[in-house]
């Protein structure tokens, strides 16, 4: 019970919570094809960079417009692994030099780049998941915020690294697969991940971390750290002063954000099955903060239906409307930031209040009407409720 | 070294340039244990800067600060506090957002490494210093208020308390009644005195009356440097303060 507490402020929370557990736990899964549960996953899994965002963004106020680097180093960690073991010498007899991906060979590369190496082993691919985007974030982190850069000046500094990381990919087709890719991915130690059964299982496996992220977000928002995140979006200098290492908690939080990111690239890999820089440039990077700031940068639940919707509303539309998506998405961006700062998860926290307000007005008009329902919840704060 | 041992904080030829205006020059100041010393000044003499500078926000060009033997110029902000440096500022900052004890649990500094934050527990201990510090600062009926709707009044009392939380041996206060009514002045007056029986205070101020309720020393600045130092009494009889103040 201490521990739901921990987790949940408010029973609405704890509710929205679980609606949403049960939407992707039991509901999607009955109600949808394997194909498009599979687009659900792919989906889910911006949601791990959607749930940094909450605790980068919206709680510590830094916004990041180059979480697709993380992303993308997330996932291509997963894909060089996948792509060595997809090359096996005698899937790749064919090839003048057997046993190396076969973009290589295009390339007229005769031997594994020896960065590629350590990718040959799964316990290293899955530790270098979360290492590799969690240090490149600690080092960008470390140099800027020590150096007090921040706002604007922090989103167009990633944003640029997002340039220069998917260009870099781009232009190093040996030993990337450049703007293709990395493609072709079929198994994991021997499995088949493009299998329905696999599928299905990578879809709950995708679940059941984000889930848990996401608990851990809503852990960490309501311990004291949390506050203090907040406490440094809003008064910085008060917080230097009350003796905290206000660069670190940045540094720590980009750290954290970056790492949920690269969890979510890698599953990303794992169901749809490729990785390109087109995933990790500056649009994607964008989109992802769309993805949240719709949703709402303030609530962990919000920035995960944000991707939901989002990209359902991108599929849908994008198949009808081709050339108009993107002035759309670029319309509700403006249109969330100019007039629901919290997104949609910011519109339902007020929708309850008006309600109440409504209930309450009617209260005052109708004295009669003293039995109307109102929400247990809100009822203490109410003047008329004793 | 054995005679000034009984200064907590000793400044020595502090000065600080802003692009060759000299914004504080040739400062030096003797902070007493336990002791109230105001700093005042006519705008602009640099009583703020002087406050920036020992607690690290401005980086000074020349001089030292020296806090019980140890040298705090150059040191990160956050280590100048955690060495037992608080500074309080003009303006009430408070996080609005959080409850009065939220705010009072936030400066405790128990928890200020980032692991330890993330696993601080709100003991009977800490519970226990929180009620004593809210019953100081008369905020003892209003732990659960959030902070932003507190008075104006209340709100600097409740930053004076965050400052007690964290427990320095030296408060600097930067206009700590500025916006206050009288009873509300009087209270602080005497809030001050209370804190100042085991740790030292530095206050800017430029209500003389008020200036006069507390003071142990008074330094008086204008234009960046020290224009005159003692007692209330002395510095008020000051011909170079008479002419300063009512000169103009």
């Amino acid at each position: 019970m201490a521990m739901l507490r921990t987790l949940f402020k408010t029973r609405g929370e704890a509710l929205s919570f679980a609606c949403f557990a049960l939407l992707i736990l039991v509901v999607l899964p009955i109600a949808l094809p394997v194909f498009r549960l599979n687009l659900v996953g792919k989906y889910l899994s911006y949601g791990f960079v959607g749930i940094g965002l909450v605790l980068l963004w919206g709680r510590c106020g830094i916004l990041s417009l180059g979480q697709g680097v993380f992303f993308g180093l997330g996932g291509y960690c997963m894909a060089m692994f996948l792509k060595l073991e997809a090359s096996d010498p005698v899937s790749t007899a064919i090839q003048s030099t057997p046993g190396i991906p076969d973009f290589m060979d295009w390339n007229q590369i005769t031997q594994l780049p020896t960065f590629w190496e350590p990718f040959r082993s799964f316990p290293f691919t899955v530790l270098s998941i979360f290492i590799l985007p969690g240090l490149v974030a600690f080092l960008i982190g470390w140099a800027m915020f020590r150096r007090r850069v921040g706002g604007v000046y922090f989103a167009i500094i990633t944003q640029a690294i997002a340039l220069i990381l998917s260009l870099g990919i781009d232009g190093n087709q040996g030993y990337t697969g450049g703007r293709n890719g990395i493609t072709d991915l079929r198994t994991l130690l021997g499995w088949d991940i493009r299998s329905e059964h696999a599928q299905h299982v990578l879809y709950f496996l995708c679940v059941g971390l984000l889930l848990s992220c996401a608990l851990l977000a809503k852990y960490i928002i309501n311990t004291r750290f949390g506050r203090v995140l907040m406490a440094v979006r809003d008064q910085e200098e008060r917080v230097r002063f009350s003796g905290y290492d206000v660069a670190m908690i940045r540094t720590f939080t980009f750290t954290l954000a970056a790492m949920l990111a690269g969890l979510g690239g890698a599953l990303f890999v794992l169901q749809v099955g490729f990785m390109s820089p087109s995933l990790i440039g500056i649009v994607p990077s964008i989109e992802l903060v769309i993805f949240a700031a719709v949703g709402g940068r303030l609530s962990v639940v919000g920035a995960m239906v944000g991707c939901l919707l989002v990209n359902f509303g991108k599929s849908a539309f994008s198949e009808a409307y081709p050339d108009l998506w993107l002035y759309l998405m670029g319309g509700t961006f403006i249109a969330v930031v100019m007039f629901f700062p919290d997104g949609l998860a910011g519109l339902f926290s007020k929708w309850d209040t008006l309600k109440y307000r409504a209930s309450s007005l009617l209260n005052r008009l109708l004295p009669g009407r003293s039995n109307a329902p109102s929400d247990p919840s809100i009822t203490p704060a109410s003047p008329s409720a004793k | 070294m054995s005679t000034r041992n009984d200064y907590v904080l000793e400044i020595e030829d502090l000065g600080v340039s802003f692009d060759g205006f000299k914004a504080v020059d040739g400062f030096n100041f003797y902070l007493n244990a336990h002791s109230v010393h105001v700093i005042i000044g006519p705008n602009g003499a640099g009583k703020t800067t002087v406050l920036d500078l020992i607690c690290g926000k401005t980086k000074a060009t020349s001089g030292k600060v020296k806090f019980k033997g140890r040298e705090m110029r150059g040191l990160r902000e956050y280590r100048i506090v955690r060495a037992g440096i608080g500074r309080k500022f003009q303006n009430p900052s408070i996080y609005e957002n959080l409850t009065v004890l939220e705010n009072l649990e936030i400066s405790h500094p128990s928890g200020r490494s980032i692991f330890r934050c993330l696993l601080f527990r709100r003991t009977p201990a800490i519970q226990a210093q929180i009620h004593a510090i809210a019953t100081q600062i008369g905020l003892q009926d209003h732990l659960d208020t959030e902070a932003g709707i507190l008075s104006h009044g209340q709100k600097q009392w409740l930053e004076i308390g965050m400052l007690l939380m964290q427990d320095p041996e030296i408060i600097m206060l930067d206009e700590p009644v500025a916006g206050m009514s009288v009873r509300e002045r009087t209270e602080t007056a005497a809030l001050i005195r209370r804190i100042s029986t085991n740790r030292s205070v530095i206050v800017i101020e430029h209500d003389m009356d008020f200036v006069r309720e507390i003071a142990d020393r008074v330094t008086v600045m204008h234009l960046g440097q020290i224009l005159s130092e003692g007692s209330m009494e002395k510095v008020s009889n000051d011909p170079k303060v008479i002419e300063v103040y009512i000169g103009h």
